[in-house]
């Protein structure tokens, strides 16, 4: 008898091998070690910790040797490792103004306590090659600075707050535990705990985009750059048994905080909104452009018109999740064929009924029409 | 003494004991009335059927609320059951997620449990009805999802005036309440959308 | 600890039966129980991120681990087939992760999960169909908004459905919606039947099987319980139909099943055969041979063997 010629599974398995192939690459080129993803591409583990949601350094590190560098397939490694985890219980809330600063500059304010610290950036290097790095010639010379830094940095908002010309935030009554979008199924209107954190693991060129528009004008932001700081946090855990907070370890973090257009009303006196942007390691561009979208999707406490894709909730949050938009573009490569051959008979069927159609047409006209 | 020691065990086996009590009660209430048998080799606290202590093993847990009746709740089965789920157990039957009523007590109705609203008919409250049997009773007839056809049932010890309360909780739908009628090892399914009909 | 740690043979920490861990389970049971008593029902539920991508089965595999236990015998199919990818590849992973005894014989199966097709042989009493759903909500082209179709499906308020499917026959004289046909359940609920063919459509109706539909990236679960209505929308005038084909299945003659197409040649040439694979070698062990079976070997996609 015939039977159906089956090679599935050893044809996935072969995948898997070419797959470890081409990671490896030229095998007379020394392997690239977890330690140097972590230590020489710090910025793109961040990215994967972000957007993984999982603070692991290392982690993150064998997540990029793992994909080849691919952001989202790390990304989406952490997640799935990140899902098994046991949960012990919530940290105690990070204190960022009492962060060990690494870098932090605001656009509000010429001079401030603290001052401006640019500390590692690229905002003023120009982009041309270095081609020393080709040769694997670079060369780090810190420097000590003359001064030590204030111990004091205050957050801007909280200076502006002081004089009662921020918008305060306040935890909703109650102070509530915050949603977890891991653990539970997220409804619409989003509270803003549901949609920091959506935004936090949102994709950053996703972000940036919808950044983007709100500047341009798809949105009502005109926003300045409170503050943007970088560098270590503390964080604490409170374990049940213990009654006392107990210090884990430090953290990285990037807090940015865009101060906007006031507001005000009949009863409050006009302020600044804030948009808040928060997230692991050293990610700027991702801390910012959560900010602008924060502060856009306020709009309707603000009692603003939601009009454009950065002001509505569900679209930013739906849509910012790169690793399940990935997932759903990417089935597309799957077999559709069952589906393919029903909109095969359909489009047949209605040719042929259109075409006999035609030619009945054609019989029944009078020949002078001709 | 350890709280171990004077609370009775749970599950010997969580994995495949949930596993198997909760397909009985997929089953019970998918294909309603018909009698559904749960092997959880337990013996439950004081006061609680075994089929029920099985099905809140493997149901309950800190993110459902539970209701129980003063005197299970004040007592041992009240006590297990924070042990084993982790649950809250509350006070106001409106607030519950699961609940285990006395078939023949008077109160509360099945109209005191929370029935979900009409965006979020699945937010309704699951209401475990422990009866002095699941058979030899006045029989009443039931048809909708999960009945080809109609199906006869006949519980027994339960107050004279829940067929008219599952009725009012059917006219509902897609609110209402589920009900599970536990006995011994033996559950029967009654979810929202069975329609019931007292034999004449 | 959400975690139970199953000690292996070599004392390494091992992932929970099934994958979930128990808590992950009990929150999906709970969704199941709810979606069987509000037949049709799309149940918000806490999907986990798992080890396979979102858009590939997430959904389906989540409701198989939460049910599966060790008397359970699994099939996987993808388009109709248990040889295709996908299929292989979750079939693999309940085989690494539950220890899960598999079978390509529909009427062994406990648990069927699958993706875009319902199996030829009826399905009996006590088996159940999870099925794999991308977009659970069958509004969802008609209103993009979550916060709009919940309250469309709150007041039973589907008007703009019937709109769009009769702006359909005013267009092209049908219904050009082939699959995923949007289907009324129990009278009460406009359900996705996930993308079968609506050639399958019809066997949802009044099925002795329960039926299971799980969206992972969409965060829904749904069920139709054993014996439910389950009535495709059409209009009295223009009553629900489904495809048929002029020749039978190439390789084992049967006129009665849902057919893919296969190209044989680069001049267009092209063959019929059963989407259903298992059904298709069913009937040819039991004799059954179709027009084209000698092409087919030649091609490759069946090879003879000694009896």
């Amino acid at each position: 008898m015939y039977v159906a010629v089956k090679g599935g599974e050893a044809a996935i398995l072969a995948t898997h091998d070419l797959v470890a192939e081409a990671r490896r690459g030229d095998p007379t080129v020394p392997e690239i070690t977890v330690a140097q993803i972590r230590e020489q591409q710090a910025l793109a583990c961040a990215r994967v910790m972000n957007e993984g949601s999982l603070y692991d350094m290392d982690l993150a590190a064998l997540a990029l040797k793992q994909s080849q560098g691919d952001v989202i397939e790390g990304a989406f490694l952490m997640r799935a490792y990140r899902t098994t985890l046991p949960r012990f219980g919530s940290s105690e809330p990070v204190d960022t103004a009492a962060m060990a600063i690494r870098r932090r500059i605001s656009a509000t304010y010429k001079d401030l306590p603290g001052g401006q610290v640019l500390g590692p950036t690229y905002d003023y290097t120009h982009r041309l090659f270095d081609f020393a790095l080709m040769d694997g010639e670079s060369e780090a010379t810190p420097r000590t600075a003359p001064a030590p830094l204030d111990a004091a940095m205050p957050r801007v908002p909280d200076i502006l707050g002081a004089e009662g010309l921020m918008e305060p935030e306040v935890p909703p009554e109650g102070d509530p535990a915050p949603f977890d979008l891991t653990r539970g199924s997220i409804t619409f209107p989003a509270g803003r705990d549901v949609r920091l954190q959506s935004m936090a693991r949102g994709d950053e060129g996703f972000l940036l985009g919808l950044g983007y528009s709100v500047q341009r004008g798809y949105g009502h932001s005109h926003p300045f750059v409170g503050e943007v700081r970088v560098g270590e946090v503390c964080v604490e855990f409170v374990p049940e048994e213990l009654g006392f907070a107990v210090d884990l370890g430090d953290v990285t973090l990037t807090e940015c905080q865009m101060v906007n257009q006031f507001q005000g009303s009949k009863d409050v006196a006009p302020q600044f909104t804030r948009g808040y942007g928060l997230v692991f390691g050293h990610a700027e561009r991702k801390a910012m452009s959560m900010s602008l979208v924060d502060r856009s999707l306020k709009c309707r406490e603000f009692g603003e018109a939601a009009v454009y894709p950065a002001q509505q909730d569900e679209f930013v949050l739906y849509h910012a999740d790169n690793v399940e938009a990935a997932g759903f573009v990417e089935h597309l490569k799957l077999p559709h064929y069952v589906d393919f051959q029903g909109e095969l008979e359909l489009i047949r069927r209605i040719h042929k009924e259109r075409e006999e159609r035609l030619a009945r047409q054609n019989e029944d006209l009078p020949e002078a029409a001709e | 003494m350890s709280a171990q020691n004077m609370i009775a065990p749970g599950f010997s086996d969580p994995v495949f004991q949930s596993q198997a009590a909760f397909r009985a009660l997929l089953d019970a209430l998918s294909e309603p009335g018909t009698l559904r048998r749960v092997d959880g080799d337990i013996t439950p606290p004081e006061g609680m059927e075994a089929a029920t202590a099985i099905a809140l093993l493997a149901l309950a847990d800190y993110e459902t609320p539970v209701w129980l009746p003063q005197a299970l709740r004040d007592g041992p089965a009240g006590q297990w059951l924070r042990f084993h789920c982790g649950v809250t157990l509350v006070a106001e039957p409106g607030q519950a997620t699961f609940a285990v009523i006395d078939g023949t007590a008077a109160e509360p109705t099945l109209a005191a449990f929370n029935p979900g609203n009409d965006q979020f008919p699945d937010r309704s409250a699951t209401v475990l009805v422990q009866g002095a049997a699941l058979e030899g009773g006045a029989g009443v007839t039931l048809s909708g999802p999960g009945i080809p056809g109609t199906r006869d049932i006949a519980p027994n010890g339960l107050r004279a005036g829940i067929w008219a309360e599952l009725e009012e909780n059917a006219a509902l739908y897609p609110l209402g309440v589920d009900l599970v009628l536990c006995h011994g090892d033996g559950m029967l399914g009654l979810p929202r959308s069975t329609r019931i009909e007292e034999a004449r | 600890m959400t975690m139970h740690q199953v000690p292996a043979e070599d004392t390494k920490p091992a992932y929970n039966y099934a994958y979930l861990d128990e808590q992950t389970k009990r929150m999906i049971r709970r969704a199941l129980l709810k979606a069987v008593a509000v037949p049709g029902y799309q149940v918000p539920f806490g999907s986990r991120e798992m080890p396979l991508a979102r858009g590939w089965g997430t959904g389906g595999i989540q409701v198989t681990a939460a049910i599966i236990g060790p008397s359970d015998a699994l099939k996987v199919i993808d388009q109709g087939a248990d040889d295709t990818t996908n299929a292989v590849s979750i079939r693999k992973f309940f085989e690494r992760t539950a220890d899960a005894r598999t079978t390509e014989a529909t009427e062994e199966a406990t648990i069927i999960q699958t993706r875009h097709r319902i199996p030829e042989a009826p399905l009996k009493s006590g088996q159940v169909i999870v099925y794999q759903v991308p977009m659970p909500e069958p509004l969802r082209k008609l209103e993009p908004r979550e916060a709009e179709t919940r309250k469309m499906h709150a007041w039973a308020e589907y008007g703009l459905m019937q709109v769009k499917l009769y702006e359909n026959i005013a267009r092209f004289g049908e219904v050009t919606t082939t699959y995923d046909y949007p289907v009324l359940v129990n009278g009460r609920y406009v359900t996705a039947p996930s993308p079968i063919p609506k050639f399958d459509n019809p066997k949802m109706h009044m099925s002795p099987a329960l039926q299971l539909f799980g969206a992972g990236r969409e965060k829904r679960i749904y069920a139709i319980p054993p014996h439910t209505s389950v009535k495709s929308l059409d209009f009295e005038d223009h009553p629900f139909r489904i495809q048929s084909w002029t020749e039978p299945c190439g390789l084992c003659g049967a006129g009665d099943s849902y057919l893919d197409e296969v190209v044989i040649d680069d001049r267009g040439a092209r063959m019929f055969v059963c989407s259903d694979s298992h059904y298709c070698e069913t009937r040819r062990a039991e004799g059954h041979r179709g027009a084209m079976l000698g092409d087919a070997a030649l091609t490759g996609l069946v090879e003879e063997t000694k009896p």
